[in-house]
């Protein structure tokens, strides 16, 4: 089906099932523990072995010898297979670095070997006898270092934000120094590693020439393609299946070591393989978010009308890598004649830097709504207002170009009036509560919707029963109960007649879960393949398909009326469908919005922050699910307090390598961290993004979120960091002085 | 050992934790390995009506020790309260923290109910209470990444309201 044209009315919107907040169909699953993760596959292959995966000790070099001698004699060893046995693999045009392969070292912790053996033990302890000979060579690990050299860039970020390396509308420069109130300030965000609870994992089984990974990602179509091109292998032989995944938050969006080494594992040792990362692993052999360091000019009329805006971004990635797009919202989010927005990349030998949940938006976002704070200050101003005056409904880079929908107004007037705004005081410092010095924040929240081509095959059988299948994934976001409400809903049956199956590369490809696409395209397309079935089943009980109407199990067309499994035969009937998009995304700009309001309380003596209040106020086109959608945004607003107080990488620059790297290092909030928090949705179809009217929210929930909290602790104590994370050691020795 | 009441005798690797012998040898998948370090309480179950890292201490440790896993407490159709009230209030998103939260859950409760003080229980001599915040330190060893802590909240708050 091409969507090419708004949607007009359609059985969605009936919203008998769609739209309501039920729970889960996995739930019962996911709360026992009989949802099968991809290591936990002892099912599906006999006799498999163990795999242990050694990463490279070295940030940049080569490997110049391997005595694999000790661990080949040790107990239980089935196979080894080291970098040196093979030249570098081919790679995806997704992955930077090589994922195994040859001598040469790219990054720290990069893969050099496998270890198979009969138990978990004893490939872990016989890899731990590897002997290995490195020639280490200088690398650049130091990105403010690096800075002057790098170059312009541009990118897409493969999982949404999209900017050109240089942009410019009418006359910064000539706007900025005309404008009676400015700011140019420099904001920094650090590294920062997904740590998905899941380790990323497969069990590798070839039988012949084929090869079947159960595995935990993202995009099957995506990995499949990518397997087969690294293993040099034709797709056609390539299965994979991740029916659950433990997280991924875009650390699962590309094929990863573990497949390629549970799969070269498994050849060598002629048996299944099964192998995990050590949580150790991780941070450095997989990707991570880049750290930015971003200049911010706003120039603007004593009014708060801006008048000229600037977001330069620098960051640092492998040869042959991208930038974080941290400028993106930029182009979009406010008006302004004046603009310029621009990335530069740096050459960097430290891991491979890639998405990671809403990439560009969320560290853009970190430090552009803490310059509109700023600004707004400086001008005397209400945040809210000042955010309200700037306000635009077109693209301000193409004023022909108008939102779908656009209510971050209405977010912010929303938000404001639910969260006691109006107690906040315009002083900081003012408020005290005991040991607390406390203070509110708001941010705007802004992330683009994309939309995805994507298939799926529905099934009606004798008695009734609809079955759906799609590679599409459910990495947490409720995609199972959304896919199962939207067959309900097309084909008029119950929520529990439906099954959903996902996440096997046999079915037919979806959108997969990336970019916060993959809600509103994967339903899209199983909107599409019902439209089909649905026609289908009218034409063979000979009714008219345009006025057939599905409901309570049964098919209804003027008087006639039978029941939907009599239709099926006992045969059954199968449709399939891809949604497909024609220019609506190139005519309009469809964009999701939030207000995020954070209150603070900062510890007078020590500068320890602690969240207190959270609300998000979000427009995201029709909800399917506000139950698991309410989810995705309190878990990304969660993140989004990582990202502002506790998460970093931190950077070994004389070594080149991550030196958090586990979950003791690694920071991340726990429950003590995070208050009750509070979501609104906004009412609002949008007929522009697809049939379902829907649009992505996985990833709005983080966006803007750290500065919300920024700028909450600069009202409670007139303190302004400019630094993320922004941990009390920052903060204490510049307390206001209070008795 | 038993083992959600039955009893399972193997021969181990002495290297071998609790967790892999659940997971590996049981085939009991339903407890998660999430750091193997004793870092995110993925891998939490219940040695002896404790809950404990089931990834930090070895499997030989626990000769004859009852050990409740999230398969114990109930199963697909016959949920323990805590896994409705999970379900209930969406206190998961990809699922793989949620048998360690859940074990964690049940036997928090059971620690206040039996007066065990934590580090936010103000007055080491009263009773310790079913609050947030109480819930919020007691839980802290079990990471979600998902972010779920808000829901997980509220349904450990349901349970123990409908239980005192
Ligand atoms: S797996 Fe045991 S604490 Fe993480
Ligand atoms: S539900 Fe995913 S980590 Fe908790």
């Amino acid at each position: 089906m091409k969507f090419d044209t708004p949607a007009t009315s359609n059985p969605i919107d009936q919203l008998k099932v769609v739209g309501h907040p039920v729970d889960r169909i996995d739930g019962p699953r996911k709360t026992t523990g009989t949802a099968p993760y991809a290591y936990e596959r002892h099912d599906v292959a006999r006799n498999q072995a163990y795999g242990h995966v050694l990463g490279a000790g070295i940030g940049k070099g080569r490997v110049t010898a391997m005595d694999t001698a000790a661990a080949r004699a040790a107990p239980g060893v089935v196979a080894i297979v080291t970098t040196l046995d093979m030249p570098r693999l081919e790679k995806g045009p997704r992955n930077t670095a090589s994922l195994f392969g040859g001598p040469d070292v790219q990054h720290y912790h990069q893969a050099i070997a496998v270890v198979v053996a009969e138990t978990f033990e004893q490939a872990r302890d016989a890899a731990a006898m590897i002997r290995v000979e490195y020639a280490r060579q200088p690398g650049r690990f130091d990105l403010a270092a690096e800075g002057p050299k790098a170059q312009l860039a541009s990118a897409e970020s493969g999982e949404g934000g999209a900017a050109p390396q240089e942009d410019r509308t009418g006359d910064f420069e000539g706007a900025f120094a005309r404008a009676p109130v400015k700011l140019d300030e420099t904001y920094t965000t650090p590294d920062e590693s997904h740590a998905m609870m899941e380790p990323h994992a497969t069990i590798a089984a070839w039988d012949g020439e084929t090869l079947t990974l159960w595995t935990s990602n993202q995009m099957i179509a995506w990995g499949r393609t990518d397997v087969a091109k690294t293993l040099g292998i034709p797709e056609e032989n390539v299965r994979l299946d991740s029916p659950f995944i433990g997280g991924g938050f875009g650390g699962k969006l590309f094929l990863r070591a573990d497949a390629v080494l549970a799969a070269l594992g498994a050849k060598a040792a002629r048996r299944p393989v099964k192998l995990a990362l050590a949580r150790p692993l991780m941070a450095n052999n997989t990707t991570h978010r880049p750290a930015t360091i971003q200049r911010i000019r706003i120039g603007a009329q004593p009014d708060g009308r801006i008048t000229a805006i600037a977001h330069e971004s620098l960051s640092g990635d492998l040869e042959g890598g991208g930038p974080e797009t941290a400028v993106a919202q930029t182009k979009l989010l406010y008006a302004g004649a004046n603009r310029l927005t621009a990335m530069r990349l740096a050459v960097l030998d430290l891991p491979e830097g890639n998405a990671m949940r809403a990439p560009g938006e969320a560290p853009g976002l970190m430090a552009l709504e803490v310059a509109m704070d700023e600004m707004a200050e400086r001008l005397g101003i209400d945040p809210i207002a000042f955010r309200v005056v700037n306000d635009t409904q077109v693209d301000p880079e193409a004023p022909d170009r108008p939102f779908s929908q656009r209510q971050l107004i209405e977010c912010l007037r929303t938000g404001a009036e639910r969260f006691g705004w109006s107690r906040r005081s315009a002083t900081p410092g003012q408020r005290r509560e005991g040991r607390w010095l406390v203070g509110m924040g708001v941010a705007a929240g802004f992330r683009n919707n994309l939309v995805m081509a994507s298939g799926a095959r529905v099934r009606l059988d004798g008695s009734g029963g609809v079955t759906v299948e799609t590679d599409m994934t459910d990495i947490g976001t409720g995609s199972y109960t959304i896919i199962a409400q939207t067959a309900a809903e097309m084909m008029g049956v119950p929520l529990d007649r439906v099954t959903v199956r996902l996440g096997d590369s046999s079915f037919p490809v979806s959108a997969g879960s990336g970019g916060q696409w993959g809600g509103n395209s994967s339903t899209a397309g199983v909107y599409a393949a019902c439209v089909k079935l649905r026609e289908a089943v009218a034409q063979r009980l000979g009714f008219n398909s345009a006025e057939a109407v599905f409901a309570d199990g049964e098919v209804r067309a003027g008087n006639h009326s039978a029941p939907l499994g009599q239709a099926a035969g006992a045969d059954g009937m199968v449709a399939e469908d891809t949604i497909e998009y024609g220019d609506l995304a190139k005519r309009y700009q469809q964009s999701t919005f939030a207000g995020h309001f954070v209150e603070v309380g900062v510890d007078a003596a020590t500068g320890e922050t602690r969240v207190r209040r959270m609300l998000a106020v979000c427009a995201a086109g029709r909800i399917l699910n506000p139950k698991s959608a309410r989810s995705q945004v309190i878990g990304a607003m969660t993140m989004g307090v990582g990202a502002a107080l506790m998460e970093e990488l931190a950077v070994d620059k004389r070594h080149g390598f991550f030196v958090n790297h586990d979950l003791a290092g690694y920071e991340v909030p726990v429950h003590a961290d995070i208050p009750h928090q509070e979501v609104i949705f906004l009412d609002e179809v949008d007929p522009i993004s697809s049939p379902m009217k829907a649009k992505g929210v996985g990833e709005l929930g983080i966006c803007g979120v750290g500065a919300a909290v920024a700028n909450a602790m600069y009202n409670a104590t007139g303190v302004r960091l400019r630094d993320y994370p922004m941990t009390l050691d920052k903060m204490i020795d510049r307390l206001p002085q209070v008795v | 050992m038993r083992v959600n009441g039955d009893v399972r005798a193997i021969q181990l690797d002495t290297r071998t934790t609790l967790l892999d012998a659940l997971r590996e040898h049981l085939q009991l998948t339903g407890s998660k390995k999430g750091c193997d370090h004793g870092q995110c309480g993925a891998c939490t179950v219940m040695v002896n009506g404790q809950r404990i890292y089931s990834c930090l201490t070895l499997a030989v440790m626990h000769d004859g020790d009852a050990i409740t896993t999230i398969e114990g407490l109930g199963q697909p159709g016959n949920l323990h309260p805590m896994q409705a009230a999970f379900v209930r209030h969406d206190g998961y998103q990809c699922g793989y923290c949620t048998p360690g939260q859940i074990c964690a859950s049940v036997a928090a409760l059971e620690e206040i109910k039996a007066g065990v003080p934590s580090h936010v229980t103000a007055d080491l001599m009263a009773m310790p209470q079913v609050t947030a915040e109480e819930l919020r330190e007691r839980m802290s060893g079990n990471i979600c990444r998902c972010g779920a802590y808000s829901n997980i909240v509220d349904a450990i708050t349901e349970v123990a309201g409908r239980q005192a």
